[in-house]
C-alpha cells in the first residue's frame, strides 16, 4: 500500500534532498526515483513536490537550472547546495534519532 | 542593509516575474509529459494517459500559483501579486464588487465632501496674519434684546483707550456708493473704515498706500482705497489710476491705494474703502450707533479676558453717563463670527456623515463575511497545496483593502461631483464658501479611512476563514462557517438599522421645521413681486422734496403701465439684525427709563406701500394725499407696536416723537395700524415698527416694490425705464423677485434639511441592502434546510413568516436602539429646530413606521425566493 511521502512533516524535503544526494534530477526524476528507492511504498504527490522544490531552493538547500532530459527533452533539474548538503545530514541524524526512539518504544 | 538587499530581490523577483511563471509552467508540463509516456507505456491510450497524467499534477494553475508565491519570494512581489490576484477575483465577482464599491464609494465620498466643508469653512484659519488674535466688538442691547448691536464712536474710543487687553480696535461699516463715469452709473458695495483697520486686521495694499490717521477726519477724507476687483474691472489694471480722482456718490475721491488679490472685508465682495471720517459730535456724543468694531488682541490674550476687560470699562462708561443703561459689550473671536452662525448646522451634517459612512463600512464587512463564508472551500484548497494561514489572511486583507482603495478612489470622484452641487445649492449667506475645495489633509484622511476601512472590515472575516481547517471546510460541502459569521453579521446589520434610525428621526425633525416655518405667515404677499433699489444723489437732490417728487414720478409712470398692478417704495422690505433705528417718547407719558428704552426702526414709505404689498388696515387709515409735505406729521405703526404700548386702547390719535421728551423731533399723530410683517425672516420676533409718509421724511434711497401681473422680472424692464425717464444719472441695482430674498431668508435651513434628509434617505438604503444581504445569503445558505422543511410540509406562509420574522427581528432591535440613540442625540439639534420638540412623537413614530416598511421590502426577495426553494434540488444540490 503506498503511502504518502510528507505525511510526517518534513520528512518530504528530506527524503528529496537524499534523491539529489545523488545528483542533479529533474522534478519527474524526484517523484520517480523516491517511489524505486522505497521499493514502491512512498508515493509523493506533484502538489506537495514542487512546492516542497521551490521552498527549498529558496531555502538555498538546492539550486535549479535548464537541462536536457534523458530523452532530450528541456527540463528543471535541481541540485544540492553545500547548505542542502549540511540540511541532509542533520536531517538525516535527527532521523535516526526519533526513529530509533519509537522503535525502542514500540518493542519495550 | 539587509532592508536593501530585500529590497532590491523583491525588484529583481518582480522583473522577472513573467519569467519565473512561465518557467514553472513549463516545468509542470514536463511532468505532465513524462508522467503520460509512463502511463502510456504501461498501456493506457494516449489521450486517457494525458488526461491522467493531469489529473494526478493537479489543477495546474493553482499549483502555479503556490509555486510561484514561494519561488519569487521578496514581499514586494508578494504585494504585487496579491493585488494581481485580488483585481482578479474582484472581477470575478462584478455584482459583488460593485456593491461593495458603489457602499463604500457613497461613505467615503459623502465623507469627504462634508469633511472637506467642516476643513474649509471651521477649521482653516482666516486669511489674516495671526488671525486667531482678531476679535470683534459687539454692544450688548438689552432694550431690543439684541447681542450685536453697533456703537457709537465714543464708546469706541472709551474701550480703545481703557482696555488693556487689546493692541488696538478699529471702527468699520457697509457703505454703498454709486461709482459715476465710464457709462452706467455702477452701484457698489463698498466699507468705511477707520485708519487704524488695516493694521488690525494686518494687511498692506497692493499698490499705493492706505489712509492716515488725519484722513480719517471730516474735511480731509476724499480718499478711497479700490479693491483689485474694480481696479481691474474698472481701470483696467493700470498702475497710474493712483492720485486719479473718482466721483463716488457725487463726492471726487483720490484714489490712494489697491488691495492685493482675494482681499475683501467685511463682506466678500466689498469693492472700496473709504475713511470713516470722524466728526467732533462724533467723539463727543454717544449716539448714533453706527459703527462696528473690530480688534486686534494682545499676544495670548483670550476673548474671555478681553470680554472681562471690556465690561470693566463699560461698566465705567455707564458710570459716568447712565443712560448708556442696558448697554454691554461682546467680544467674540472673529473666525467664530465668521462661522458662528452655520457651526451647529456643520457639526450635525458631519455627524450625520459620520453615521453614513459607519454604515458603508458595516455594509461593506457584511459583505466581504458574507463572501468568505462562500469561498471556504476555495480558501481550504490554497491551504491544502500549502499555502500558510498568514499568507492567506494576508491574500484576504489585501482584498478587502483594494476593495476599500478601489471605492476610496470612486469615493474621491463623488466627493468632488458632491462639492461642486453642495457649493451651487449652499446659501450664498454661507460663510467662506470660497475655502471649500478637497484639500491634501481631507484627501489623506480620505485615504486613511479607505485603507482603515478595508483591514478592519478585511480582518475578521479574513481570520475567520483562515481558523478553519482544510478538513472540516472541505468535508463540509463548502458550506464553511455559517454560524459565528452569521451572529456577527446580525449584529452589524442591527447597528445598521439603528444608525440609519437616528439620522432619519434628525431628517425628519428639521423636514417637519422646516414645512412648519413655511406655513409661518410673513404679512406680506411676495409673489409677483420685483424689488430694485434707486439711490438719488447729487446737486438735483439738495432740496428735501426734490427726491420725493422723483420717486412720485416714478412710480406714476410704472403704475401707467397696464401690466403693472401697482409700485410703491419704502426704506427696506426685509429688515437685517441691526436696521436704522431710534427709540421714541409717548405723549402724556414720562420719558422711558433707559432700560426700557426701544429702539423702532424707521422706514419711508409711499402711500400705497400697504396696498401694493397686500398687508391689511387694522385701525384707522393708511397714508395719502392729505400727508402732504406741510401737513401736520403723521405715523403708522404696526401691530406689536400697538399691542405692547395701548393693549386695552385705540391708538389711533395718539402721538409719538423719535427721542426723548425734551427731543426737538415733531410729534406725529398715529393714524393707523397696520397689520404686523416680518421682515426679519420666518422665525424671527416681530419688533415694534413705524412708518413715516415719504413726504414728510424725504430720503435718497428707496426700495421699490413693482407688482407685475405675472413674472416679476417682466417688471424690470418697465421699472428701468421710468427711472432713465425721470432722471438717466440715478441706478437702479439689487433688482430681483421678493419672493428670491424671502426664499434666501430660508436658505440655510433648506440646505441644511435637504443634505440631511439625503444623508438619511442614503443610510435607510444602505441598511436596506444591509438586511436584504444578510437574510439573501441566509436564505441561500439554508436552501436545504428549507427545502427539507417543504418536503416535510411546511407551508408556503410558514416559509414566508419565518424568514420575515428573522429580517423583522433585527430590524425591531435595530429600530429599538437607534430610537433611544435619536432621543439622546436629537437634542444637539435643537437650535436648528423651529417649533418642533427634539423628541416629536410623531417624527419619531412615522420614521419607526418608515422603518419598518423599508425592512418589509428588504426582506421580501429573501423571503419569496425561500418559498420558491424546490425541495428536490435544494436536498441533492448538498
Amino acid at each position: 500500500m503506498p503511502t504518502n511521502a510528507d505525511q510526517l512533516h518534513g520528512t518530504l524535503d528530506m527524503l528529496v534532498l537524499k534523491v539529489l544526494a545523488a545528483g542533479p534530477q529533474h522534478g519527474y526524476g524526484i517523484a520517480v526515483r523516491l517511489h524505486q528507492l522505497s521499493a514502491d511504498v512512498l508515493r509523493v504527490e506533484e502538489g506537495s513536490l514542487y512546492p516542497a522544490l521551490y521552498r527549498m531552493e529558496q531555502r538555498g538547500w538546492i539550486r535549479s537550472s535548464w537541462g536536457l532530459s534523458d530523452n532530450n527533452r528541456r527540463a528543471r533539474f535541481y541540485q544540492l547546495t553545500r547548505a542542502g548538503r549540511r540540511q541532509l545530514g542533520a536531517e538525516t541524524q535527527s532521523w535516526h534519532r526519533l526513529a530509533g526512539a519509537v522503535a525502542r518504544v514500540l518493542e519495550a | 542593509m539587509r532592508f536593501i538587499r530585500v529590497l532590491r530581490q523583491s525588484f529583481r523577483a518582480f522583473a522577472r516575474r513573467d519569467r519565473v511563471a512561465g518557467e514553472i509552467h513549463d516545468e509542470l508540463r514536463h511532468h505532465v509529459d513524462l508522467l503520460a509516456d509512463r502511463l502510456t507505456r504501461e498501456g493506457l491510450a494516449p489521450d486517457e494517459a494525458r488526461r491522467e497524467a493531469r489529473r494526478r499534477v493537479g489543477n495546474l494553475a493553482a499549483l502555479q500559483d503556490a509555486g510561484y508565491d514561494v519561488r519569487s519570494g521578496g514581499r514586494f512581489e508578494h504585494l504585487v501579486h496579491d493585488v494581481r490576484y485580488a483585481l482578479r477575483i474582484l472581477r470575478r465577482r462584478p455584482g459583488f464588487t460593485t456593491i461593495a464599491v458603489m457602499t463604500l464609494a457613497l461613505g467615503i465620498g459623502a465623507g469627504t465632501a462634508i469633511f472637506s466643508v467642516v476643513s474649509g469653512v471651521l477649521l482653516r484659519p482666516l486669511p489674516y496674519p495671526n488671525a486667531d488674535r482678531l476679535a470683534m466688538v459687539w454692544m450688548t442691547n438689552a432694550r431690543i434684546d439684541l447681542d450685536e448691536d453697533w456703537h457709537s464712536y465714543l464708546n469706541v474710543q472709551d474701550y480703545r483707550d481703557g482696555s488693556t487687553t487689546f493692541d488696538a480696535i478699529a471702527v468699520f461699516n457697509r457703505r454703498t456708493a454709486t461709482l459715476a463715469g465710464g457709462g452706467e452709473p455702477e452701484r457698489l458695495i463698498g466699507a468705511h473704515g477707520s485708519a487704524n483697520l488695516f493694521d488690525v486686521l494686518g494687511v498692506r495694499p497692493a499698490l499705493g498706500r492706505l489712509f492716515t490717521a488725519a484722513e480719517n477726519e471730516a474735511g480731509n477724507d476724499l480718499v478711497v482705497v479700490l479693491s483689485h476687483g474694480l481696479w481691474q474691472r474698472r481701470f483696467g489694471g493700470r498702475e497710474d489710476v493712483i492720485e486719479q480722482t473718482v466721483e463716488l456718490s457725487g463726492q471726487a475721491r483720490r484714489v490712494i491705494g489697491v488691495m492685493p488679490d482675494g482681499f475683501s472685508f467685511p463682506e466678500t465682495d466689498t469693492a472700496f474703502w473709504v475713511p470713516t471720517s470722524i466728526t467732533e459730535s462724533h467723539r463727543s456724543v454717544r449716539s448714533p450707533l453706527w459703527l462696528q468694531a473690530i480688534g486686534r488682541l494682545k499676544p495670548g490674550v483670550s476673548v474671555e479676558q478681553a470680554q472681562a476687560d471690556l465690561a470693566r470699562v463699560n461698566a465705567g462708561i455707564i458710570e459716568r453717563s447712565p443712560d448708556q443703561k442696558g448697554y454691554g459689550v461682546n467680544v467674540v473671536g472673529y473666525h467664530d463670527q465668521v462661522v458662528g452662525s452655520v457651526r451647529p448646522a456643520v457639526l450635525v451634517l458631519s455627524g450625520a456623515v459620520a453615521f453614513v459612512l459607519l454604515i458603508a463600512c458595516a455594509n461593506v464587512a457584511n459583505l466581504l463575511l458574507a463572501r468568505a463564508s462562500t469561498r471556504a472551500r476555495e480558501l481550504a484548497v490554497r491551504a491544502a497545496i500549502g499555502a500558510g494561514r498568514g499568507r492567506i489572511v494576508r491574500q484576504l486583507l489585501t482584498e478587502s483593502v483594494v476593495l476599500a482603495l478601489i471605492g476610496g478612489l470612486v469615493g474621491v470622484g463623488l466627493a468632488w461631483l458632491l462639492l461642486q452641487a453642495f457649493v451651487g445649492l449652499a446659501p450664498a449667506s454661507l460663510p467662506r464658501l470660497d475655502a471649500i475645495a478637497i484639500d491634501t489633509r481631507v484627501l489623506l484622511a480620505s485615504g486613511v479611512l479607505s485603507i482603515a476601512t478595508g483591514v478592519l472590515f478585511g480582518l475578521a472575516p479574513a481570520l475567520q476563514t483562515a481558523g478553519v481547517t482544510p478538513a472540516a471546510s472541505l468535508g463540509e460541502g463548502g458550506r464553511g462557517t455559517t454560524g459565528s459569521g452569521g451572529r456577527l453579521r446580525a449584529v452589524l446589520v442591527t447597528i445598521e438599522v439603528a444608525l440609519a434610525v437616528m439620522l432619519l428621526v434628525g431628517a425628519g425633525l428639521m423636514v417637519k421645521s422646516f414645512v412648519k416655518l413655511q406655513q409661518v405667515d410673513l404679512g406680506f404677499d411676495a409673489g409677483g413681486v420685483l424689488t430694485a433699489r434707486v439711490t438719488v444723489s447729487g446737486e438735483r437732490y439738495q432740496q428735501p422734496a426734490a427726491s420725493g417728487e422723483f420717486f412720485d414720478e416714478v412710480i406714476r409712470r410704472v403704475q401707467a403701465d397696464p401690466a403693472i398692478k401697482g409700485a410703491a417704495g419704502i426704506g427696506t422690505v426685509l429688515l437685517d439684525a441691526t436696521p436704522f433705528s431710534t427709540n421714541f417718547s409717548i405723549e402724556g407719558r414720562p420719558d422711558f427709563a433707559p432700560e426700557d428704552r426701544v429702539e423702532v426702526p424707521i422706514d419711508s414709505i409711499t402711500p400705497n406701500y400697504f396696498d401694493v404689498m397686500r398687508v391689511p388696515l387694522v385701525r384707522g387709515r393708511f397714508f395719502d394725499a392729505r400727508d402732504a409735505r406741510a401737513a401736520p406729521p403723521v405715523v403708522i405703526i404696526n401691530q406689536t407696536f400697538a399691542r405692547m404700548y395701548w393693549p386695552d386702547e385705540d391708538p389711533v390719535g395718539r402721538r409719538i416723537k423719535y427721542g426723548r421728551l425734551a427731543s426737538r423731533n415733531p410729534w406725529m399723530t398715529i393714524v393707523g395700524v397696520a397689520a404686523d410683517t416680518r421682515r426679519t425672516g420666518y422665525d424671527a420676533a416681530v419688533r415694534p415698527e413705524t412708518y413715516l409718509p415719504l413726504a414728510q421724511s424725504a430720503t435718497a434711497s428707496l426700495q421699490m416694490v413693482v407688482r407685475a401681473a405675472g413674472d416679476p422680472a417682466s417688471a424690470a424692464p418697465v421699472l428701468r425705464s421710468a427711472v432713465r425717464a425721470v432722471d438717466p444719472l440715478v441706478p437702479l441695482w439689487a433688482v430681483e423677485p421678493l419672493e428670491d430674498q424671502v426664499r434666501a431668508l430660508t436658505a440655510q435651513r433648506r440646505f441644511n434639511t435637504v443634505l440631511l434628509s439625503a444623508f438619511g434617505v442614503v443610510a435607510a438604503v444602505l441598511a436596506a441592502v444591509g438586511i436584504y444581504g444578510l437574510l439573501a445569503w441566509s436564505v441561500e445558505a439554508r436552501t436545504r434546510e428549507l427545502g427539507v422543511r417543504i418536503a416535510l410540509g411546511a407551508s408556503t406562509s410558514g416559509i414566508l413568516v419565518m424568514v420575515l420574522r428573522q429580517g423583522l427581528m433585527l430590524c425591531g432591535i435595530g429600530l429599538v436602539i437607534g430610537l433611544v440613540g435619536a432621543l439622546a442625540v436629537s437634542r444637539s439639534l435643537t437650535s436648528l429646530l423651529y417649533e418642533v420638540s427634539a423628541a416629536d412623537p410623531a417624527t419619531f413614530s412615522a420614521i419607526a413606521i418608515a422603518t419598518v416598511l423599508v425592512a418589509l421590502l428588504a426582506c421580501l426577495v429573501p423571503a419569496v425566493r425561500a418559498v420558491r426553494v424546490d425541495p428536490i434540488t435544494a436536498i441533492r444540490t448538498e
